[in-house]
């Protein structure tokens, strides 16, 4: 949880940021949801991530947080997050994904030398449906694929500076 | 610890609920729980309610956490009640402003309800 990792030199990506990211991400869930997360071996396929939750980054980081998934997996996770059956999540299933995107956010940038006072994150936005355009100023993207009992989950950061 | 009035306050509600049995995991025996989705509504329930313990978000729309802090100290129905914020938010800045505003201990997400007990019970107790 400690763990603190430099800003990349200005003549560099943000590669260097993506183990953070996935430690990040894996903190989340062994904590909040009792699940040792795996990355993924092979490359994500995106059919069925019908579900995508964002937290926006402002400040001294400006960019996205996205995660996305099935809806399936949204129900398991919320299920996992409040001890209830996976097909009584309901709507529950989109507060769920949004406040795990929202943790991850946050244990990312506090991972971040500098990064902890010097940006704000929004609060989460969860959008159903696989059908849309993001159209993106980012001049970076980190991506990472997990999966989530058996299912892929992709966290991506689109760095806007 | 027995008998809990307990105001928790974040714009999740998957959230209000994993922070509440955290509570009952820590050994509270939570007689009622308040909810609220932001400052707003969180000034507005303590109003009409008395409470022992309110535990608070800070990132929230229409009031954020630290504002909601810094106007309950201005409620005399509501001095001397302990606030824990429980949040995203983990750096030191973040941390001092709150403490500065009248919050008694600082959660941060993801949390285990072990940190919650660690947390909380002493505030409780008033040796925080």
């Amino acid at each position: 949880m400690n763990q603190i990792t430099t800003w990349p030199p200005s003549s560099t990506g943000h590669e260097c940021w993506i183990p953070t990211l996935q430690l990040s991400t894996q903190e989340v869930f062994q904590l909040m949801l009792g699940y040792s997360l795996e990355l993924s071996a092979e490359p994500p396929l995106e059919d069925g991530l019908d579900m995508t939750s964002m937290v926006g980054l402002a400040g001294r980081l400006c960019g996205v947080l996205t995660l996305r998934c099935s809806a399936k997996s949204a129900a398991r996770m919320a299920s996992r997050m409040l001890g209830i059956d996976p097909e009584k999540a309901g709507p529950e299933m989109w507060d769920a994904v949004g406040e795990i995107c929202n943790m991850v956010a946050g244990n990312f940038k506090n991972k971040i030398s500098g990064l902890g006072d010097g940006c704000m994150l929004s609060v989460p936005t969860v959008i159903t449906g696989a059908d849309y355009n993001i159209r993106s100023m980012a001049n970076d993207v980190l991506q990472t694929t997990f999966l989530f009992e058996g299912e892929p989950i992709i966290l991506s950061i689109e760095v806007h500076n | 610890m027995e008998n809990i009035r307990t105001l928790i306050v974040d714009d999740s509600s998957v959230m209000r609920k994993i922070v509440e049995r955290s509570l009952r995991q820590a050994g509270l025996n939570l007689t009622e729980t308040l909810e609220a989705s932001n400052g707003a509504e969180a000034l507005a329930a303590i109003k009409d309610h008395k409470v022992d313990l309110i535990l608070c978000d800070i990132n929230m729309p229409v009031m954020d956490g630290l504002e909601f802090v810094k106007q309950l100290a201005t409620l005399e129905s509501a001095k001397g009640t302990p606030v824990v914020m429980i949040t995203t938010e983990g750096s030191e800045g973040h941390v001092v402003q709150a403490l500065s505003a009248g919050a008694r201990g600082y959660i941060r997400k993801p949390f285990t309800p072990d940190q919650v007990k660690e947390h909380v019970l002493p505030v409780l107790a008033g040796n925080l």
